[in-house]
């Protein structure tokens, strides 16, 4: 991820935890607890106090609603993931291979990128109706992307030398794919796939609020509409920490696969 | 590669394009995939020249740039002010980044129907919901940016007796400029998809809402008429980002 592609602020979880980082948090959540119980009275339709929502996620939690909603939510991101990031890996090592096929893709390529997975949601509503299978076109169609350029990337960067080395030893194009170009460029294809997955997560939950009719986003759009706020702000408080949890397992299992990268 | 060899295989890369549009006419001609579904393409441009020539497809068009640009702006304003102030102090890295970093993986479009409660179905609404979402990346990144300034650089602003104003000014800002631009892009492509669902959960007449209206009526040629308009805006947007990269950290090549 060094070259070309910036990545975007790395994550800070290597550094440690500091007692400072808690402070701010707790501010933050004394003052909304004045405030909601000096502003906002008890039946409000758009505010609730961070003690009532403590105590819906709490209830929520216990009844087994928000387990049932995260395993769905997260169902549908990791099974589109597997879906589009495993089409993005293939054509991301065939445009990386052939610098020919990439160019001529080119126009194709750019011309469906840019389009805004929201924009999809009534498309594949039309074709699909409401249930995971929409979901799962959406999220595949996402999370392709990323995959296939990152992966291209990756694999086009392939250290010359060894290229170089390859050819000293006469290997094949195909064993210099497999047993060097391919081996070189997995770290990255790895970095390539977290990067897609915490994009799957926020298109999952981002196609339930706006139609699919489960999941967290459903859970969360369905109290605001029947204008329960704390039970709504008690899903996006869950939700916040699902995408934390989700991010931090991403973040471990890269540390995991690729400890020794960790000098670099 | 010179001129000639490039422009043959844009040439040869808008001819698969066209490939992939001809498989799309025969598919669709032969009955394979039912017309409901997928429309064919002389029926999307059909759509597309009837929404702009007696529709309200360009008044949609407007208003959801509009919403776009104007949440980004605000975002990457308030996002790179707010960095700025972060970034500088490392005792504000200390005590606030870490907290930014834990709701960075939030995903925004869940604040929709937050947003909504508080504002009602209304324009504040929308550039609220685009401007809050597409501030984490530039402002994440713009502490990033400037929290990676070589720390050299600080010791020769040091011994120059720069104020702080001109440190952040000639020093901090153009080192963390690449950081600050590729969080802008991110925080683009998040204001396209929110302004998408803003539009839609708060029925307000745009692109995204007109979208939502043909899947409804079951013309499935809308649908892929607005579809390829936002692919549009996605792709100029991001070419406007790459125009002002190129001339922005022009230094950096």
């Amino acid at each position: 991820m060094r070259a070309n592609q910036p990545v975007i602020a790395p994550s800070r979880m290597s550094q440690g935890f500091d007692p400072r980082n808690l402070v701010l948090p707790v501010v933050v959540f004394a003052i909304a607890e004045v405030l909601a119980l000096a502003y906002v009275p008890a039946d409000s339709f758009s505010l609730a106090a961070p003690h009532d929502v403590a105590v819906e996620l709490v209830r929520h939690l216990a009844d087994g609603t928000l387990m049932l909603a995260t395993a769905q939510t997260l169902g549908a991101a990791l099974s589109g993931l597997g879906l589009g990031g495993g089409l993005g890996l293939v054509f991301g090592v065939v445009l990386g291979l052939s610098p020919a096929a990439d160019r001529l893709m080119s126009v194709t390529v750019e011309t469906l990128r840019p389009i805004p997975p929201a924009a999809l949601i009534p498309l594949s509503l039309l074709v699909y109706g409401f249930g995971l299978r929409m979901e799962l076109a959406i999220i595949a169609f996402t999370t392709m992307w990323p995959v296939l350029v990152l992966t291209r990337a990756a694999i086009r960067e392939t250290e010359p030398g060894l290229i170089e080395v390859a050819r000293v030893l006469r290997l094949s194009a195909w064993r210099t794919a497999t047993r060097i170009v391919l081996p070189g460029a997995v770290p990255r294809i790895f970095v390539a796939f977290r990067l897609a997955a915490a994009i799957s997560l926020v298109v999952a939950v981002t196609v339930e609020v706006v139609a699919n009719p489960r999941g967290l986003g459903y859970g969360m759009m369905l109290a605001a509409q029947s204008l329960h706020p704390a039970i709504s702000f008690a899903f996006l408080v869950w939700i916040a920490i699902v995408g934390w949890c989700f991010n931090w397992s991403l973040v471990w299992l890269e540390r995991q696969f690729f400890a020794r990268r960790g000098a670099e | 590669m010179n001129a000639v060899a490039r422009s043959l295989w844009l040439a040869g890369s808008l001819g698969v394009a066209a490939g992939f549009v001809a498989v799309w006419h025969a598919v669709s001609a032969a009955g394979l995939v039912s017309p409901v579904f997928l429309p064919p393409p002389a029926a999307v441009g059909r759509a597309l020249v009837n929404g702009f020539t007696n529709g309200d497809m360009l008044a949609n068009l407007a208003a959801t740039v509009a919403r776009v640009f104007g949440g980004w702006l605000l975002a990457s304003l308030l996002g790179i002010v707010l960095g700025v102030i972060i970034g500088i102090s490392s005792r504000a890295r200390i005590y606030v980044a870490p907290s930014l970093e834990a709701i960075r993986p939030l995903p925004v479009s869940a604040l929709v129907p937050i947003f909504i409660g508080l504002l009602g179905f209304t324009e504040q609404m929308v550039l609220a919901v685009i401007a809050f979402g597409a501030l984490w990346p530039t402002l994440l990144s713009t502490v990033h940016g400037f929290g990676a300034v070589e720390p050299r650089l600080y010791e020769v602003c040091r011994s120059l007796r720069l104020g702080r104003w001109e440190v952040i000014r000639k020093i901090a800002l153009p080192s963390a400029m690449p950081d600050i631009l590729a969080g802008m892009r991110v925080g683009l492509t998040v204001s396209l998809i929110l302004v998408v669902v803003a539009e839609i959960l708060g029925s307000r007449e745009g692109v995204g809402y007109s979208i939502l209206l043909a899947q409804r009526s079951y013309q499935a040629a809308d649908i892929f008429a607005g579809i390829f308009l936002l692919g549009c805006v996605g792709y100029a947007s991001a070419g406007l980002i790459n125009i002002a990269e190129k001339r922005l950290i022009y230094w950096r090549r």
